[in-house]
């Protein structure tokens, strides 16, 4: 490439670099130096600590009906304010962000693994297999992902509450199906760097000496390729997080009685007017978490490529 | 010709998954007493309901493919007038959220792009990423409470029957739809406009670019002429796969302004178990996708004479 340009905002000029480090002190170092990531890292773990650890300082039930302060603003009593039945919003709050992150995280594990998985298959396999995998792929990019969700979580949510119980019943479908929906980024991701590495000088050094196909792709291709995707499982978190908000905002998710952020605001967006506290704090939870994930997922993006240092 | 096997797949998935579906759309008529048992059987077996399922696909896909989309059970009109009641006013908000989206996406990212890393594109960069960390439906909850309740400028349910004529018709509209298309627009822009940048950052370092300047064309030209028609072609591509989301969009943005299109009444459709609704609607969702996506390969041959499809 001619010119001068960085490849990016942390990327720094030769000779700078200390004699040596591990490859991931070396990928710490370069995240750290994107500051906005950085502090995003911070903001995240304090936002995770406070749904974890929350709960059990804050003991204010979620259900606890208080009509003498229905649709209260923030006060020292409740420093989120009420809903329209006078239950904590901090309380509830809390506890839908474990609801969000745990949703957010399994999903992002189920897409990765299928992701993985596929695009694994089809990287190291040439000819049909290869050709078929990535017709579903490219079909499954072409769905139109919305309205499928809420089709499938409309005609299988019964049947599964009737077998785990409504609330494991609703968390697996969701993530179910989440993650069956979000699978394809990372399919494409892990074939394209196959497809550069099975052809790399190590790969076939590995095979000269006699290792078999899943030992080559368990040990010497699939480890040399995890960059990409842990950086496509970041924005995962981020992308399930919103989906299930979504869902539950259309009052397709999460049932009534449990309170997720995006349930939260669907409660809420009929009390606009007179309790805008309400909408407001979920609606910044989601935010936050979201904006930390993606900034997080954009310094892992430079610190784990190598190539952005020149 | 190359859609025909992706909607044929798609049209597989969704009956499999309705297929699959617990839901019976008999359940009324089952507990209805006035309906004799036999009645009941005598009907499924009239509409096709007991027949193996690959006959019932092709039953269905031949009527879809006549035009026969069959009949609402809710509102007791055919579904295809029902689709063509609601179809223009979601495309005409997606269409001028696409507008929007590249009006704001394509300068911003250019300019962006042209100087790196200094104070213009550190804040665009920033501001896309709160952009797409926002879910629609909290912006458009925000934009209802700024706009609609605090400065009381807009209104923020939107009419299909305003009783204007001439221009005071089209402002009404324009007044109405302002909220929705920028809800829907900026979302697609914040995620656009990094698309654009990265496309153009990476062309403009080539040097078919030094040398349009080295002949002496003015700045504006080797941007405008040389670097951007060039970088676009990526992006067409990134916007074409983007496309079911914006229809996601416009579900949840159609939700919470009341505005009455496709993506309510699947809504609609979803809580009221109104099976044939939810099979035509997700099916014109579908082949609307792949059209655009279609129309993305066709402007993709147009900006890039080196791409031929024969």
């Amino acid at each position: 490439m001619a010119g001068s340009t960085r490849a990016s905002a942390i990327a720094e000029p030769l000779g700078q670099r200390p004699a040596s480090a591990s490859l991931w002190a070396e990928a710490w170092r370069r995240f750290q130096r994107h500051r906005l990531a950085y502090w995003s890292l911070w903001v995240l773990g304090l936002l995770v600590l406070a749904v974890l650890v929350g709960p059990l300082v804050y003991k204010v039930g979620i259900n606890d009906i208080d009509f003498q302060a229905r649709l209260a603003p923030p006060s020292w009593k409740h420093p989120l304010g009420t809903d329209d039945l006078g239950r904590d919003l901090l309380a509830r709050v809390l506890y839908g962000g474990r609801i969000s992150l745990a949703v957010g995280l399994a999903s992002m594990v189920v897409a990765i693994v299928v992701g993985v998985a596929v695009g694994a298959i089809s990287g190291i396999s040439r000819g049909w297999v290869d050709a078929a995998l990535m017709w579903v792929t490219d079909l499954f990019l072409s769905l139109p992902q919305l309205p499928m969700l809420l089709v499938l979580i409309f005609f299988f949510r019964d049947g599964l509450k009737a077998v785990v119980g409504p609330e494991v019943g609703i968390f697996v479908l969701i993530v179910l199906v989440i993650g069956g929906f979000r699978w394809m980024p990372a399919a494409r991701v892990v074939r394209a760097q196959f497809f550069s590495l099975r052809e790399k000088e190590f790969v076939e050094a590995a095979r000269a000496l006699g290792a078999s196909t899943p030992r080559v792709v368990a040990r010497h291709i699939l480890p040399n390729s995890l960059g990409p995707v842990i950086v496509a499982a970041t924005i995962d978190v981020a992308a399930a997080i919103i989906l299930e908000s979504t869902l539950s905002f259309l009052g397709l998710g999460f049932p009534p009685d449990i309170p997720t952020w995006g349930r939260l605001l669907f409660d809420a967006k009929d009390y606009l007017d007179i309790a805008m506290h309400w909408s407001l704090f979920p609606g910044l939870a989601i935010f936050i978490t979201v904006l930390s994930i993606s900034f997080i997922g954009d310094g892992l993006r430079d610190a784990l490529d190598p190539r952005r240092v020149m | 010709m190359i859609a025909v096997p992706s909607l044929l797949g798609i049209s597989l998935i969704l009956f499999t998954v309705l297929a699959l579906a617990p839901g019976d759309p008999f359940e009324e008529l089952a507990t209805n007493p006035n309906v004799p048992p036999e009645v009941r059987l005598a009907l499924r077996a009239q509409l096709g309901l007991d027949d193996p399922v690959w006959q019932r696909y092709l039953h269905w896909l031949g009527s879809m493919l006549q035009g026969h989309w069959g009949f609402s059970f809710v509102s007791r009109i055919d579904v295809d007038t029902l689709i063509w009641q609601r179809l223009p006013v979601t495309v005409a908000v997606v269409g001028a959220s696409l507008v929007l989206a590249l009006l704001v996406a394509l300068p911003v990212g250019v300019l962006a792009a042209v100087k790196p890393y200094s104070w213009f594109d550190r804040i665009a960069s920033t501001m896309a990423f709160v952009g797409f960390s926002l879910p629609t439906f909290f912006t458009g909850l925000l934009f209802i409470l700024l706009f609609s309740i605090k400065l009381d400028w807009l209104p923020f349910v939107f009419r299909a029957d305003i009783s204007q004529t001439g221009w005071a018709w089209w402002w009404e509209h324009f007044k109405q739809g302002i909220m929705p298309v920028s809800v829907l627009g900026l979302a697609l822009a914040a995620s656009w406009m990094r698309y654009v940048r990265s496309s153009v950052l990476d062309v403009v370092r080539l040097d078919y670019v030094t040398t349009a300047r080295s002949k002496g064309l003015t700045e504006k030209v080797v941007i405008l002429k040389h670097a951007v028609r060039n970088a676009l072609i990526p992006v067409v591509t990134l916007v074409a796969l983007q496309l079911p989301q914006l229809f996601g969009g416009a579900i949840v943005t159609e939700q919470i302004f009341r505005i009455p299109g496709i993506g309510s009444l699947l809504i609609d459709a979803i809580l009221r178990n109104d099976t044939p609704v939810i099979m035509a609607v997700t099916f014109v969702l579908s082949a609307l996708v792949i059209l655009f996506n279609l129309l993305a390969d066709i402007i993709y041959g147009w900006l890039d004479p080196r791409i031929s499809y024969r």
